[in-house]
């Protein structure tokens, strides 16, 4: 059994999506977008009447997030783009979630209301206060249905705490803290207290000339709350255990696999930079995602992953002139479905990938919006790497570089797969028979 | 940037190249894109602090870049041994499709003017900047490129220079890339290191262009000396040594 996919949902936003995640029920979406805008999406409940389970994904909320600061101390902007988004698990009729930029995470907290109160004794219907000698009797207010309307809030804002761009932010497992990890350092912060967070990891050089790594991303172990991995621009994974010590400078596991001495070149480094790390659901994998493979380590083993899947090795040829036009910077992320049975991961060309751990089989996909039409099955591309060029296939040197999927989202248990191209939000279905 | 189209032309020549010869073709057009990635690297270097913010990340890894090949080429400065040319054919056709990429990505960068000029934001981040030299030390290959925080002390020997690289920058049309260096100070390039020693020494081992890691001997660079012409600057070095 593979993976048939079938276009689902398309929307367009008016500004390039940067960060795309599903809540802990697959119920909302969330899409934060270079303007600093949060938009969420929530299913459809599924109506009796449908035979297909096919809840349509529609805009519930939208809030501006973050704005655009200047920093007149070093005379620089502080970009509004939301790098991250993370959901918190729900506990009450409200949703929270942390959306950060570069240097500002903020917790927001959506919620319903669909009531309101009427029958004040002190204020009349606008709100208005009433004249105090005009009120003779004496009511309680009642709760009277209202035309549904979402709100955000923010509810805490944890700001000058990171001198870097934070690139990463994880709940962790205990619902009380969470981290927020820049190119230097990572913090840890509790929900409630907004003045102050520790710092468990700080790389920064005490001569900043001898500065040759950065923290690229991190995570914290979805079970145990006193563990997190955080990855580097070297190609290393770092597991780190805040029993250990305050400051976990050093780490518990060190996770790197040897050079491949015949590949080696002068972008071996910056190719082996890792973008993104995941753990499993089930804990016991991390995944990474560096310039050109997606590989799946085996926490138990430090010395090399236990799997390694090309995403584009036709671009090895090309590394020069994608380290010209910066491509090579280019940061894609990674994703686990629900059972950790298949990974995916973007590509350029709007092309992004799916391997299936199991059958070892690998397909890749178009989010374009020439073919997709509703219900139509996505047909699988192929690049061409040399030679005679088959009708469907596309060569190397026709990929458009400016069209990337750097950021995608699988639902937690079903194959919906949320797909962000530029400004373009696409989601699919696996098409179920 | 100053490579553009020169180098081009003497690479391309090679094509016609045959026997004996192509193996030292292959050494100069390896040390030739070395430099040209050395030169775009920096570039990249001192565009990045123009910006807003520079991507710290980006920074680094352009930096760790630039200091491997400068290891490599003071290495190679110093190694001697002169063994035969093997296998040049392979590695040469991976050269020039490299090159060809190269080339039709860098004619587009020509037109592109630089980020952030005329901006008024420029001379902030960017003061902290300091080139990378071949002239210094390997261990030091950049100073105060990462302190946008801390302290500004760590500016190193070519503050002069860098001055006149940015002043160029805020005076002169954008495109105008060739002329950013004409003015730096010689040291700046110094390639004695580089090519003392080097006519007709042949490279060891197999030269997969910048693709492929060897510690190839550059071959002298006389052979494409009338073609950097332009680069009055470095020729004079050149011609001197």
């Amino acid at each position: 059994m593979f993976f048939h996919l079938d276009f689902f949902h398309l929307v367009r936003t008016t500004d390039i999506i940067s960060t795309v995640e599903f809540n802990h029920t697959g119920e909302l979406l969330a899409t934060g977008d270079k303007g600093g805008r949060v938009v969420i999406f929530q299913r459809e409940q599924e109506s009796k009447n449908q035979i297909h389970r096919r809840g349509e994904y529609n805009v519930y909320s939208t809030f501006q997030s973050h704005e655009p600061e200047f920093d007149y101390l070093k005379s620089l902007e502080i970009e509004e783009k939301i790098n991250k988004i993370r959901w918190l698990p729900q506990q009450n009729a409200a949703y929270f979630l942390l959306s950060t930029n570069d240097k500002t995470v903020k917790l927001w907290k959506v919620s319903e209301r669909d009531k309101r109160p009427e029958g004040y004794n002190l204020k009349d219907e606008e709100g208005r206060l009433r004249d105090p000698a005009t009120i003779t009797t004496l009511r309680v207010p009642v709760l009277r249905p209202m035309d549904l309307m979402v709100e955000a809030t923010p509810r805490r804002v944890f700001a000058n705490a990171h001198t870097y761009h934070i690139n990463s932010i994880s709940v962790n497992s205990d619902y009380e803290t969470y981290m927020s990890a820049d190119d230097l350092r990572i913090n840890l912060w509790n929900f409630e207290i907004t003045n102050q967070s520790f710092n468990i990891v700080d790389i920064k050089p005490a001569n900043m000339e001898e500065l040759t790594e950065v923290i690229t991303a991190a995570e914290f172990h979805p079970h145990h709350c006193n563990t997190f991995v955080y990855s580097s621009s070297k190609g290393t994974i770092r597991l780190c255990d805040m029993r250990a010590s305050a400051l976990c400078d050093r780490h518990t596991k060190f996770f790197e696999e040897p050079e491949d001495p015949s590949n080696r070149s002068f972008f071996s480094e910056i190719i082996s930079s890792i973008s993104d790390v995941k753990f499993s659901h089930s804990g016991r994998y991390i995944m990474t995602r560096d310039y050109l493979t997606v590989k799946v380590w085996d926490l138990n083993m430090e010395n090399r992953p236990i799997e390694t899947y090309q995403v584009h090795d036709y671009l090895r040829s090309k590394l020069c002139s994608l380290y010209e036009n910066d491509c090579i910077f280019d940061k894609f992320e990674c994703v686990w479905n629900g059972s950790d049975s298949v990974i995916m991961t973007g590509s350029y060309n709007n092309f992004f990938r799916m391997f299936d751990r199991n059958t070892k089989r690998d397909v890749t996909l178009e989010a374009s919006r020439e073919n997709s039409k509703p219900r139509a099955i996505l047909k699988p591309r192929k690049v061409c790497v040399g030679g005679k060029r088959r009708k469907d296939e596309i060569s190397v040197d026709s990929l458009d570089f400016s069209k990337k999927i750097l950021h995608t989202a699988w639902h937690p248990s079903e194959n919906i797969i949320a797909v962000a191209a530029t400004n373009n939000l696409y989601i699919f279905q696996d098409k179920v028979n | 940037m100053f490579t553009r189209g020169l180098k081009r032309k003497c690479v391309g020549h090679e094509e016609d190249m045959e026997g004996a010869l192509s193996g030292l073709k292959t050494v100069s057009s390896y040390s030739l894109q070395r430099q040209s990635l050395l030169d775009m690297s920096l570039v990249k270097l001192q565009l990045c602090h123009m910006l807003v913010e520079p991507n710290l990340c980006r920074s680094v890894l352009i930096a760790n870049t630039v200091r491997q090949i400068q290891e490599e080429m003071t290495q190679d400065g110093t190694w001697r041994a002169v063994t035969p040319q093997v296998a040049g054919r392979a590695p040469l056709d991976r050269l020039v499709s490299t090159e060809i990429l190269c080339r039709s990505a860098w004619e587009q960068e020509g037109a592109r003017p630089a980020p952030g000029l005329g901006d008024g934001h420029v001379q902030g981040p960017v003061s902290d900047l300091c080139p990378v030299t071949l002239a210094q030390v390997p261990r030091h290959p950049q100073s105060g490129i990462w302190e946008l925080d801390g302290p500004q002390e760590n500016r190193g020997g070519f503050h002069k220079s860098l001055d006149q690289i940015f002043e160029t920058l805020e005076t002169k049309n954008p495109g105008c890339m060739e002329e950013l260096f004409s003015d730096v100070d010689s040291p700046y390039y110094d390639l004695d290191t580089v090519l003392t020693g080097m006519v007709g020494g042949a490279r060891p081992g197999p030269c997969e262009g910048l693709e492929g890691l060897a510690p190839a001997t550059p071959g002298p660079s006389s052979s494409c000396k009338s073609d950097l012409g332009e680069l009055d600057h470095v020729v004079e070095i050149l011609v001197e040594t």
